[in-house]
């Protein structure tokens, strides 16, 4: 999968992984994909939540010890 | 001012409560309902005005009002927890231990509202009640407003908070 941005909110608390999703997304075109990756437990709901809220499309998601990942497509 | 109806989803917060505590809900819903592409107004009212002055202004049209910005000091860095502020020593505490779990504290979340375009409307009455200028206040600021301009606000909105 071709990532054309990555979102790296390691160690950010809730809002700030949803503020710096928003933030990329804004700088993607349509069909891209970007990687979001959080370690606050709160993102792991999170960001599908925006994900649903703003149209756009969860291709993946996995999770590793702490590390959550989530590849997004920009609808 | 931009009261205009974009089409999007709305939330609208009246934000009455300059407590720090009740800042973090504010500002952290209202960046993030911004995130979710929602368009966002905080009516900023009463107490939630304070922490929207400028640090080191000092704001007051007479004595009474004077006292009381004396009793109650404006600006975010001043803003007391709503309980155990314990004379400012719950206050630190709780930015001691948002800081260490990388909590951002509510200005910053603030500048990002506004970053986010967040609308945010001084109340008018308070200010000329309390006696706060415009030019008291933090740059970003929309126009001040009076309740009828929330309420138009607010019956349009999806989501309403009192907070």
């Amino acid at each position: 999968m071709d990532v054309a941005k990555t979102v790296d909110a390691t160690g950010q608390k809730c809002p700030m992984p949803i503020l710096m999703t928003a933030k990329a997304a804004k700088e993607l075109q349509a069909g891209d994909v970007m990687l979001i990756i959080a370690t606050d437990a709160g993102a792991r709901s999170d960001v599908p939540a925006w994900v649903t809220q703003t149209g756009n499309e969860l291709v993946e998601s996995s999770e590793e010890g702490d590390v959550l990942k989530f590849y997004v497509r920009k609808k | 001012m931009s009261d205009a109806v974009t089409g999007d989803e709305m939330m609208t917060i009246i934000a009455f409560s300059g407590d720090l505590d009740k800042m973090w809900p504010t500002t952290i819903l209202a960046s993030t309902a911004a995130a979710n592409g929602m368009d966002v107004t905080v009516f900023a009212t009463f107490w939630g005005l304070f922490p929207l002055v400028r640090d080191g202004e000092k704001i007051g049209h007479d004595a009474m009002t004077k006292m009381l910005a004396g009793m109650n000091p404006p600006g975010f860095t001043k803003s007391k927890l709503s309980k155990m502020n314990m004379a400012g020593m719950g206050r630190s505490m709780m930015r001691k231990v948002a800081a260490k779990s990388n909590l951002m504290p509510p200005e910053d979340l603030f500048e990002m509202c506004l970053d986010m375009g967040v609308k945010v409307w001084p109340c008018q009455m308070t200010m000329d009640l309390l006696g706060i200028r415009a030019d008291q206040m933090l740059p970003g600021l929309g126009e001040p407003a009076g309740a009828a301009t929330a309420l138009a606000r607010m019956s349009k909105s999806e989501i309403n908070l009192f907070i």
